[in-house]
């Protein structure tokens, strides 16, 4: 009796291995979901860290609408996401529908990999449904933009009788009150903005200067914009910052810091407001402080739909409603997540009157002076370089003159 | 290896040779050939059939992506050797294969003399020596990431417990992983903890292999330990060694899983790798075509050590 029973088993499980290493990932399966509805996959990284409900409450509601159609939601972390896709995109099985970040998609709509969509784009601001478009076609849809704003923790100023920051506040005054903030002795920290490309592009804006030429053919930031730009940035480690030894670039570091109340100034995007509802002290953000110039980093995330998809009429009425919908619109503010791309300014009001931040009017505020990362064809090989110059620099392996000089030369032989 | 796998019963015969007639006699029973060979692939094909959709296939395509441009995404665009001529070129390129030579330098040393070391305490007769075996094996068998993880928390600059234990004896750690310095030294303590499992595996079994005849013979002519270690145990270990050195060389070339997760390359590039430069290249770069090549230049330097060494064995490996 026991051999029977034991080679059952042995199969039953051998099937369900096979079955199992089917379903994963697979663009040709034909999964008809529940009562032949049509199944919709749509991969995605901006939920990631804290607001996988608002959108799973979003396609829910999408899916009470549309009955016949099954959103499947698939998120990676932003790190990982870029590198999943790619691979997936190359074998084939990508999901119907995908995010993509701007740097991305000129990559992406190249590639003959978008499907071109067919909608009326009325209810989209004009310049991010534009940034979406190629060589006349519409690739994609703008889905959500952000900012960075410097978050700070109103309690800690408080503590340390330093006033709080205003919208006219430059790198000196942040630089004066970070270093009355930091208490080392109580873990507590006074700034953090890591020296890194994403942090460099807007400090060497903020400074005055610029990444590359007019043309786009060299760098032009070995100049002394940049070295002021990597200086400010670079100095923060160790000083007024966590440095790498103590944590610091390691994946929520910053959040878990900001959290615990031992960090008192934060650049960080608007994203965060959300999570950051809930900690036990207050907290308020401003307009990030300038040098000579103000500049803001402004993100702005768009869908695609596959040109291999077998449902694209289905999977762009999910990206539609996904954009624009009321039921975004409502989710995204509520949330404190990244703000629907939508026209219809008088429907963005209820943000305002949320709170936190009390000071939500800087998150417009901050869209008037932005800066856009610098984008080349070896976007991320750049990035990646700028990045380990000024880690050189911040950790005192080179001096900043160094550090900007071989960032430069390193970014001149890539373009 | 036969050595490995002797019963410890046999320790004192001497290595039967591989029976060499046997393959002839049976062909005599067989029946026609056809039928035999039908047999035979059938026996093959579960191993022959993955072996060729997973490595041979993939092995001969690589070399077509090396001759292209390819970001994954976007058609190949055919370059020649254009991508082998951008990497001998590219300062990377050498940096890599130093920091993977610099790491099969500390790497292989230290795993030898740790599982050598594990080898000669754990073939005595100590008491519960099956459990430290185990115990010894027991990373060997362990997913390297879990592995890299552990001793990435446990080096951890800031709070690890290897720092922790160095300051209350007044030591101030290295940033180990976050010092360009001190970043390929904690990857090569990492893998040589992991590692040295199978080196003691490999070596226990050879010094089981050892005839304990010659000992005895040694001791008549009143030799000391050391002697004993050094002109008995040594050169019969030496097939053992070898077997070790092949593997432990190949792997060290091939060095990645930790690297990826204790260092992902860096601070500043000290762990880039060979494979994580193939790694970053392909999915980090989309530059598939230049990864293609680099592998296939690191394939070449593996065949020629591992032709040198098969080569230079003569000079000194004893079979016994």
């Amino acid at each position: 009796m026991a051999h029977p029973i034991r080679l059952g088993t042995v199969a039953a499980a051998a099937t369900l291995l096979a079955l199992s290493a089917c379903s994963q990932g697979s663009a040709t399966r034909e999964d008809s979901g529940e009562d032949g509805q049509v199944v919709v996959r749509y991969m995605e990284f901006s939920s990631n860290g804290g607001n996988e409900q608002h959108l799973e409450e979003i396609a829910a509601s999408f899916e009470r609408e549309n009955p016949g159609i099954d959103v499947q939601i698939e998120t990676t972390p932003y790190a990982d996401y870029f590198t999943k896709l790619q691979t997936a995109v190359a074998g084939g099985t990508e999901a119907d529908a995908f995010e993509l970040n701007y740097e991305n998609f000129v990559t992406y709509a190249e590639s003959g990999a978008l499907a071109e969509l067919d909608v009326d784009g009325g209810a989209y601001t004009p310049s991010l449904l534009e940034a979406f478009q190629h060589d006349g076609a519409q690739l994609g849809l703008p889905e959500s933009f952000s900012d960075v704003v410097l978050f700070y923790n109103k309690d800690l100023f408080a503590a340390a009788g330093v006033p709080e920051p205003t919208a006219d506040w430059t790198w000196e005054d942040e630089r004066a009150a970070a270093e009355a903030l930091t208490d080392t002795a109580a873990g507590v920290w006074g700034d953090y903005q890591p020296a890194t490309f994403h942090e460099f592009y807007k400090a060497l804006a903020q400074a005055g200067g610029q990444f590359l030429t007019e043309d786009g053919s060299a760098t032009a930031f070995n100049s002394p914009e940049g070295i002021a730009a990597a200086t400010w940035l670079a100095g923060k480690s160790g000083t007024v910052m966590p440095t790498e030894a103590e944590g610091a670039g390691t994946p929520d570091f910053d959040s878990t810091l900001f959290r615990e109340g031992k960090l008192a100034m934060w650049h960080s995007g608007i994203w965060m407001f959300g999570p950051l509802a809930d900690v036990p002290f207050e907290w308020d953000v401003v307009v990030e402080p300038g040098d000579v110039n103000q500049a803001s980093a402004m993100f702005t995330n768009g869908v695609v739909v596959s040109a291999n998809s077998e449902h694209p009429e289905e999977a762009q009425a999910w990206l539609e409603f996904l954009t624009s919908s009321d039921t975004t619109v409502d989710t995204r503010l509520n949330a404190g997540w990244e703000l629907p791309p939508i026209a219809d300014q008088d429907k963005l009001a209820p943000y305002l009157e949320q709170t936190p931040p009390a000071n939500r009017q800087a998150v417009f505020d901050a869209l008037e002076e932005t800066v856009l990362p610098p984008v080349i064809v070896r976007q991320q090989e750049m990035q990646d370089a700028v990045t380990e110059e000024l880690g050189n620099a911040a950790a005192g392996r080179k001096t900043v003159e160094q550090a900007v000089a071989d960032a430069a030369a390193r970014v001149d032989e890539l373009l | 290896m036969s050595t490995s796998t002797a019963p410890r019963t046999q320790r004192q015969l001497p290595p039967s040779p591989p029976p060499k007639r046997r393959h002839r006699s049976t062909l005599r029973y067989g029946g026609n050939r056809l039928r035999r060979a039908g047999i035979v692939a059938l026996f093959l094909a579960p191993s022959l059939i993955p072996l060729t959709l997973f490595t041979l296939v993939p092995m001969v395509s690589s070399l077509w992506v090396a001759l292209h441009d390819w970001n994954l995404i976007t058609p190949m665009e055919f370059v020649g050797l254009a991508n082998f001529r951008e990497l001998l070129t590219d300062g990377d390129t050498w940096a890599a294969f130093g920091h993977t030579l610099g790491y099969i330098a500390g790497y292989l040393p230290l795993v030898y003399l740790l599982g050598l070391a594990a080898a000669l305490a754990l073939n005595t007769a100590l008491r519960g020596r099956n459990v430290f075996r185990a115990a010894y094996f027991l990373p060997v068998v362990t997913s390297w990431v879990v592995v890299a993880l552990l001793w990435r928390w446990l080096l951890s600059p800031a709070n690890g417990l290897v720092n922790h234990v160095l300051g209350l004896v007044g030591i101030d750690g290295p940033g180990w992983w976050t010092d360009p310095a001190w970043a390929m030294p904690s990857v090569i303590l990492a893998s040589a903890w992991k590692d040295l499992g199978f080196v003691m595996i490999i070596l226990l079994a050879g010094l089981q292999a050892i005839p304990g005849e010659l000992y005895d013979a040694a001791r008549v002519d009143g030799t000391s330990a050391w002697q004993r270690f050094r002109h008995v145990t040594l050169p019969l270990l030496s097939p053992s060694t070898f077997f070790v050195v092949v593997i432990s060389l190949i792997n060290g070339f091939q060095v990645f899983d930790q690297v990826y997760v204790m260092t992902g390359g860096g601070p500043a590039g000290a762990t880039e790798v060979v494979v994580q430069q193939i790694y970053d290249l392909t999915f980090r770069y989309g530059r598939a075509g230049d990864a293609s090549a680099l592998s296939w230049l690191l394939f070449a330097v593996v065949l020629v050590v591992t032709i040198v060494q098969v080569r230079g064995q003569r000079r000194w490996v004893t079979y016994a």
